[in-house]
């Protein structure tokens, strides 16, 4: 695999037995490094390799315990991973460090990377792992008044493993009085030069927060001078539910990640899930799978669309966004049966053959929109005092975009190409024939005008499949396929057998690692699963685009104005389910 | 005598009860259109086209918990909506619906209507400053600086009007627009008015004392019940004022041929009120400093500029 060139780099430079290799499936090339050159050796793969891997993509934990198929892992009772991404390579490597449970600390690397933060303070959240040095070590999804850490293997998982929830008065107080926020517990300062500053506490309720958001503002009159977000609000543990259904079973929990993006979010997880199987999926499959997931980019930007024009004041289009996302909801119904959520890939393929007139209603939503974004164009996009609110406002620049791991739209409008359909085509994307859409500015406008564009392109790409849909089955042959196809169960006991075992425990998928990325509406969402051997994940890890987009908000707000702040997390197109999972 | 004093008195209570009426079927009017562009139907329930929706709302509004904010001061929170619907109304007794259809006839009265606009603002500042709510206190201090200097332009987009009428007498401005409709001549001066107009009943565009997406409701987020009804009133009663001004001030008020005064002015007034509704259906919100940047740089130049040019042309004219 292509990862031997930095395998052999790190070992010259840092010495043989400093990094151990380890083979995953996925091919991402996997090493462990010790505790003490941890920081050492990221500083020098984030700035002094060649063709740096300047992006922090996500950053986790694993509870190894109770893990029995370790085979060729050194000893750890808790593994802290590092996954890392180069664009210049466009590679990624895997950094994993082993934790005994006596010692549960690292240095933190929130200062190669600023984006660390938040995932520092996630697996301490839910892992217990403490980050020396870090600025604001806290509890980010969990309420501060939480006890144990929820990710380990001896917290329980389900409400019934606890006692009773009680609310008493004192204890309601006391939670209560955790909410408060106290600015100097963020380094804030009450006063500057000589003004009195400001907090405002914005959300989690409020219109325009899009969710359970709470944002406190430091404020200089209307100018921002700091702010905070806290999030937590939308978790609902999805990563630990992982753990306990099967690998069948979680697909309706991946809808219910972003959303608004219902099948996009199966793909990177049937996706991983297949490549831990080995399963291929046959091409009528892959083609239905594509076109779903294109016709949910577009319901997911149109939500962006009218709700962030909505964001600066303008009251119609999000109606209009919505009328059209309620047509191309019929075609999704008339397909799958469900609408947000449908829950329509499968292990193997896709739950069910394509109905009766599927490519009649598809035409039609293809003649249908074009005019209707020419109408937006001219109605929000070129609208003068939309220009004005939107422009220059929450820029960010390249270099800004890679130290904060955000990838997708935000990525594009900063003028760099790169969308992983086309640079890392997965489930038979290199098939089609798509662009790019760039912008320069990486302002809230251009965020905007490259998601109107990608509408387009999407169009494109259904078009593609509408016209060059492939016979065959909608399902593998593989045996790992769920449910399998039921055609042969009958006729011979093997067949039979597994159809049995997949349909009533789930099937077994192989032990190893897997992670699998792919682009998503609002950008790069990843699944990485382990399994051990059993029908259910060891762990399943949700690395998602909203997480680090949101942890930017406060670095590109700062010195603009509450109505500005609006526009931006408007702009950054972030879903609260999605952030807190 | 005492048929001029029933005469008035009847015009009195007729306005009254007149635009406060228009004021409350604004509110189905509003959702209807809006509904209209916004390609959805609005209310269409209760009652025939969904017209009882005001009475329902009306119902609602009145029997809602009043809550008086612990925390507000008490007195000044209760006067705020108050002073919004007596300012405006106050400023209807100068318009002139029809020839002799009106509550008095002032010289002034142009004046009385900037004055009592004026006065208005105080509502919406002492709202936001009474209920020590920081969403309130940012939206009451946006509505200041917004009514203050769209006050400024008001005032002087209309002494193109002033001048040509040679009066600021409403009924004397009307009655010279029998030749042309002021908003030939004035179109400057009608266009900055119109604008200030939007500005001073806090409408979309420039909503921002209230702007939802940011201050969740601004100046009255702390209000509720009939308080909250007050404002919403207010609202409504400045938008029929605004349109009604303009109608009196750039499109001839009353006249017209064939149809009876009241009638035109009815209908006039009517296509001003929907286009208030129309703005609101199509614009964004611009940010607050642009919106000011927008009136001092942009708008005062050119009122200045039309004063002087209607000036200087009536000089000429006039040796």
């Amino acid at each position: 695999m292509s990862g031997r060139a930095i395998t052999e780099e790190l070992k010259g430079r840092f010495g043989e037995e400093t990094v151990s290799v380890q083979t995953t499936c996925d091919g991402v090339p996997t090493l462990w490094v010790p505790r003490e050159s941890l920081c050492e050796i990221l500083a020098y793969l984030k700035t002094e390799t060649e063709e740096p891997y300047r992006t922090l993509y996500d950053l986790t934990a694993i509870d190894e315990r109770v893990r029995s198929r370790r085979e060729g892992q050194p000893e750890s009772d808790f593994t802290v991973v590092y996954h890392l991404l180069s664009y210049a390579r466009n590679e990624d490597l895997r950094i994993k460090v082993a934790l005994r449970e006596r010692a549960l600390s690292l240095p933190t690397t929130t200062t190669i990377w600023p984006n660390a933060n938040w995932y520092e303070r996630e697996v301490w959240d839910m892992f217990g792992i403490a980050f020396e040095g870090h600025p604001h070590l806290r509890r980010i999804l969990m309420p501060p008044t939480w006890e144990g850490h929820p990710l380990r293997k001896d917290h329980p998982a389900r409400a019934t493993e606890m006692g009773p929830y009680q609310l008493p008065e004192e204890k309601e107080v006391r939670e209560q009085m955790a909410l408060q926020f106290r600015p100097e517990e963020w380094g804030m300062k009450r006063s500057r030069e000589d003004t009195d500053l400001m907090f405002l506490n914005l959300g989690p309720q409020h219109p325009g927060t899009h969710g359970l958001l709470r944002v406190i503002l430091e404020l200089d009159g209307e100018e921002i001078v700091d702010a905070v977000l806290d999030i937590g609000y939308h978790h609902r543990a999805a990563e630990k539910m992982g753990e306990r259904q099967s690998w069948h079973t979680f697909i309706p929990y991946t809808d219910r990640i972003d959303y608004m993006s219902g099948v996009t979010n199966n793909f990177p997880y049937v996706l991983a899930v297949e490549k831990l199987g080995g399963i291929e999926v046959p091409d009528r499959a892959k083609v239905i799978r594509i076109m779903m997931a294109e016709l949910f980019r577009i319901i997911s930007h149109l939500v962006f669309f009218g709700t962030f024009a909505q964001d600066v004041g303008a009251l119609s289009p999000v109606f209009f966004t919505f009328n059209d996302r309620e047509k191309a909801f019929s075609i999704v119904e008339a397909i799958c049966g469900g609408r947000m959520h449908p829950e329509w890939f499968r292990i193997g393929g896709v739950a069910q053959d394509l109905p009766k007139g599927w490519d009649g209603m598809i035409r039609d939503f293809l003649k249908y929109m074009p005019p209707r974004l020419g109408e937006y164009e001219r109605m929000v996009m070129k609208n003068r005092i939309f220009k004005a609110r939107t422009k220059s406002i929450g820029a960010f620049t390249f270099d800004d975009a890679m130290d904060w791991g955000v990838t997708g739209p935000g990525l594009r409008a900063c003028g760099f190409e790169w969308d992983f359909r086309k640079k890392r085509p997965y489930g038979g994307y290199d098939q089609f024939e798509f662009d790019i859409p760039t912008a320069q500015n990486g302002d809230c406008y251009d965020r905007c005008a490259v998601r109107m564009e990608e509408m387009r392109q999407s169009l494109r790409i259904i078009e593609q499949c509408l016209n060059n849909m492939p016979a065959g089955s909608y399902k593998s042959y593989h045996h790992l396929t769920t449910p399998p196809l039921k055609e042969r169960t009958m006729y011979d006991i093997e067949t039979l057998i597994t159809h049995f075992l997949n349909v009533s425990w789930g099937p077994v998928i192989p032990a190893g690692e897997a992670v699998f990325g792919t682009e998503a509406a609002k950008g790069n969402n990843s699944y990485y699963l382990i399994s051990d051997g059993s029908a259910v994940p060891y762990r399943v890890r949700i690395r998602t685009p909203s997480f680090a987009h949101l942890q930017m908000v406060p670095f590109i707000s700062r010195g603009f104005m509450v109505p500005d702040l609006l526009a931006i997390i408007g702009s950054i197109d972030y879903v609260l389910a999605d952030v807190d999972r | 005598m005492t048929n001029g004093i029933i005469w008035k008195l009847i015009i009195v209570v007729g306005v009254l009860v007149v635009t406060l009426t228009i004021a409350g079927g604004l509110i189905w009017v509003e959702r209807r259109l809006l509904a209209l562009w916004q390609d959805r139907y609005g209310p269409n329930r209760v009652g025939p086209f969904g017209l009882l929706q005001v009475l329902a709302d009306m119902v609602k509004v009145m029997t809602k918990e009043d809550w008086l904010p612990p925390f507000a001061d008490k007195a000044v929170f209760i006067i705020a909506p108050a002073i919004i619907v007596l300012t405006v109304l106050a400023a209807f007794a100068v318009i002139p619906f029809a020839p002799g259809v009106e509550v008095v006839e002032l010289n002034i009265s142009l004046l009385f209507f900037l004055a009592m606009s004026s006065l208005g603002v105080y509502s919406v500042a002492f709202a936001g400053w009474a209920s020590d709510s920081k969403y309130s206190l940012l939206g009451g201090l946006r509505a200041a600086a917004q009514m203050l200097s769209y006050e400024v332009f008001m005032g002087l987009s209309l002494m193109g009007v002033v001048m040509m009428a040679g009066s600021f007498n409403l009924v004397k401005i009307v009655e010279t627009q029998r030749e042309m409709w002021y908003c030939i001549p004035q179109c400057i001066g009608f266009v900055v008015f119109l604008i200030a107009g939007v500005a001073e009943t806090r409408r979309l565009p420039f909503d921002l004392p209230e702007a939802e997406s940011e201050l969740v409701a601004g100046f009255h987020s702390e209000y509720s019940g009939m308080k909250f009804g007050m404002f919403f009133v207010g609202e409504y009663l400045g938008i029929t004022l605004v349109s009604a001004l303009t109608v009196t001030l750039f499109f001839g008020g009353w006249l017209g041929p064939v149809l009876p005064p009241l009638v035109w002015f009815t209908i006039k007034t009517f296509i001003m009120i929907a286009f208030f509704v129309l703005l609101r259906a199509s614009l964004p919100r611009p940010r607050y400093d642009q919106l000011m940047a927008y009136g001092w740089k942009v708008l005062l130049p050119f009122s200045l500029l039309n004063i002087v040019v209607t000036g200087g042309i009536l000089l000429a004219a006039a040796n």
